[in-house]
């Protein structure tokens, strides 16, 4: 489909973009914390392995818990110096999950141990994948996916298209843009190693349109020897979806339930790209991620080059919040995660930190009113399921029915049914719920 | 005119003569024989489909009883006069069972547990566990939204003032609703003559949990070294080993925070001689945070 002549999805909704405070902020390091807790199970699949004692004296980068299987990565420490212990700590799930605290010693530099590098010329594809595991990567995009699994071409399939993500249609955020702008040359090396491995032929870099420095700078440094081209994507939410951008770019639907490689395209993360570009050719591990904090109740908004495991009370006292902050948002507001406690950490997979005011959280304090079958969220959303005969049943808790008759499981929880609906049914909560309950009652 | 009436009383008659020809002739030739004592007995059961007694519904309950599978006992839903009308009629032995009942592995309401962060979203503990885990300062304890109270079929269970569900011993059927619908796991089905129970699913130890609860099992041990054999701590929590004569309360005596306590039959769950006494009614302050 098409819209203005951009290629774009259908449905979907047109929320605040609220970029224009951070978008033009460079990317700025952030100080160490006094004690960093670096959890141990940041990405899908299984925790890592700690391999560091307490007490034990660490190098900035060097390998402090190891992959646990090929479902896993390994972590690196973000700063030289003590391993206070490992314990379990909060997370943002609320669970309590074991996590390696980590004491910077004072004066900890930038400097960072180095491990084997893994060459982009004569390295076989395994290898490059062996190199992307090793390196802790994982997709930043939010969903914290390990890269090399989503990479690996399965037995008989094969991809011709990498979509390389760089949509950012979450409100708020703006560190792909900032990492589009300022690293393009480590996005086009994280290409050229992302092609290696996965056999594609070319790679499609998608921005929306509230981006076009990013999409001018990148057009204009496209390397000749590179099969990559450029897309601008019009703004709405939610095209950095990676079943929307497939279809928008090209032109082919991803079946429910089954994965973009079956349509031969695969989708990474713009900022995930970047780091395997810059963390590759030296054999280093991720240390740190590029976190937008902003919102309304923050002081110095900006985009943050933040060691991974800081704990989230000292980044927001770092930045300075307001008195009457009340809501911190993990990821951007529309699919982030509300924050239950200051102790968590920031970790692989936050892109950015939005907090608000009491007065705006106030005004989601709203009553919820019976549907009026206006038909907004069957328009909004954007896996055309039908949010207001699901809302229906799921306070019936008919869950079961939901999966099968009206293809619950295909939601991914973007939130438009939400965002527009009129009457604040809090619609995308049930569906987390009912799915929540399908998974418990197919599982047992 | 006539003839047109006619021939459409005609049809029709004879179209509904020819079905209900079919069907007694399938009524008669597809006739299954089932025992007469099905029916009779499944008026006597309480006909809840409650499923306590581990068969899907009443009626086939009441096929088992007939098979001699099981004995009238096994409902706990029907009283004891119940019981006997169905054993004199089947000629069978009542059957005593032991009262089952669901018990809460939690102690922890408002005013002794704090809040770390303000839950606002969908009234139900499955829709809040999934907002980080529902912002209870301890992950394991009773979010105290009441989906077990809804799911209870019986009103064996009741929100107390302080957020906590009680179980009405007399009401519980054991039919397993409220383990079902808990997403914090936190019923289970016990014997009633189970009277040494843990109040406590925290996996954590220290007394650094009595900041988020005040009657946090501590993983002191102490409840370990007074009942020997009977409770042995695994994974920081305490465990009964219901095997043993567990009819003492010795291993309570000494418990810093009332975690491991004596349900009484009527004076309901009793702390030991060393648990500091609750004096808060009302909520908690949140955490500073």
């Amino acid at each position: 489909m098409r819209l203005l002549g951009l290629k774009t999805f259908r449905h979907g909704v047109h929320p605040p973009e609220e970029k224009s405070e951070t978008r033009d902020l460079p990317i700025r390091q952030f100080p160490f914390a006094p004690v960093l807790a670096i959890p141990l199970s940041q990405h899908l699949g299984r925790p890592s392995r700690p391999v560091v004692r307490d007490g034990e004296k660490v190098t900035r980068g060097q390998c402090i818990a190891e992959a646990d299987g090929d479902l896993s990565v390994p972590m690196h420490a973000p700063a030289s110096g003590r391993i206070v212990r490992v314990a379990p700590m909060p997370s943002i799930s609320g669970r309590m999950v074991d996590g390696i605290f980590l004491e910077p010693q004072p004066g900890s530099t930038q400097e960072t141990l180095e491990g084997e590098p893994c060459p982009l010329e004569g390295s076989s594809p395994e290898e490059i994948l062996r190199a992307i595991q090793d390196a802790g990567i994982v997709g930043l995009g939010g969903a914290a996916f390990p890269t090399h699994i989503k990479l690996r071409i399965p037995e008989g399939g094969s991809a011709d298209a990498l979509i390389i993500n760089g949509a950012e249609c979450e409100p708020y955020l703006t560190t792909d843009h900032r990492v589009m702008l300022e690293q393009r040359e480590d996005v086009f090396t994280g290409i050229r190693y992302v092609l290696a491995a996965s056999g594609a032929e070319r790679a499609i870099i998608a921005v929306e349109a509230n981006k076009p420095d990013a999409a001018a700078h990148l057009r204009e440094g496209l390397p000749g020897d590179l099969p990559v081209s450029v897309e601008v994507l019009p703004v709405k939410y939610p095209q950095g979806a990676e079943k929307m951008l497939i279809g928008a770019l090209l032109g082919r639907k991803v079946p429910p339930g089954r994965l973009p490689i079956d349509v031969h395209a695969l989708c990474v993360n713009v900022a995930t790209c970047a780091e395997i570009g810059r963390l590759l050719p030296h054999g280093r591990g991720i240390q740190e991620r590029v976190v937008t904090v902003t919102g309304p109740a923050v002081r110095r908004k900006g985009n943050y080059r933040v060691p991974i495991g800081t704990p989230l009370r000292f980044l927001l006292e770092q930045v300075g919040v307001s008195d009457a902050v009340s809501r911190v948002f993990l990821g951007g507001p529309m699919m982030g995660a509300a924050a239950s406690s200051l102790d968590i950490s920031i970790t692989k997979g936050t892109s950015g930190v939005v907090a608000f005011e009491a007065s705006e959280a106030e005004r989601t304090h709203q009553r919820v009113y019976p549907c009026i079958r206006c038909g907004y969220c069957v328009d909004a959303c954007p896996m055309f399921l039908n949010p207001a005969q699901l809302g229906v049943l799921a306070r019936n808790e008919e869950f079961e029915r939901m999966a099968e008759e009206h293809d619950l499981l295909a939601c991914f929880e973007c939130g438009s049914c939400s965002f527009v609906c009129p009457s604040h049914i809090p619609l995308v909560q049930s569906f987390r719920m009912a799915k929540a309950a399908v998974r418990k009652a197919r599982a047992g | 005119m006539t003839a047109e009436v006619l021939t459409g009383v005609g049809a029709l008659g004879g179209l509904t003569f020819t079905l209900a020809t079919l069907l007694v002739v399938a009524n008669r030739r597809l006739h299954v024989e089932e025992d007469p004592r099905l029916d009779v007995v499944e008026d006597m059961l309480p006909r809840v489909n409650c499923g306590a007694c581990g068969y899907p519904g009443c009626r086939p309950f009441a096929e088992a009883l007939i098979g001699r599978e099981v004995l009238p006992g096994k409902c706990t839903v029907s009283d004891a006069a119940g019981h006997e009308t169905i054993a004199a009629f089947l000629g069978v032995d009542v059957g005593a069972e032991e009262k089952r009942v669901a018990r809460l592995a939690c102690a922890g309401g408002n005013n002794v547990a704090r809040a770390r962060a303000h839950y606002d979203g969908v009234t139900s503990c499955r829709a809040a566990s999934l907002v980080a885990g529902g912002g209870k300062a301890c992950f394991w304890g009773c979010l105290g939204l009441g989906d077990c109270e809804t799911a209870c079929d019986f009103d064996a269970i009741r929100m107390d003032p302080q957020g906590l569900p009680q179980v009405d011993e007399d009401l519980c059927t054991a039919c397993g609703d409220c383990v079902e619908v808990c997403p914090k796991d936190l019923f289970s089905i016990h014997p009633a003559s189970h009277r040494l129970w843990v109040a406590c699913r925290s996996l954590g130890a220290g007394d650094g949990l009595l900041e988020d609860c005040a009657v946090a099992c501590t993983a002191c041990g102490r409840c370990e070294m007074d009942g020997p054999g009977l409770v042995t701590m695994q994974g920081n929590l305490p465990v009964v080993d219901y095997s043993a004569d567990h009819t003492t309360r010795v291993p309570i005596e000494r418990c810093p925070t009332g975690a491991i306590v004596w349900i009484d039959a009527v004076a309901g769950p009793q702390r030991g001689r060393a648990a500091p006494p609750i004096v808060r009614r009302t909520a908690r302050p949140d955490a500073a945070t």
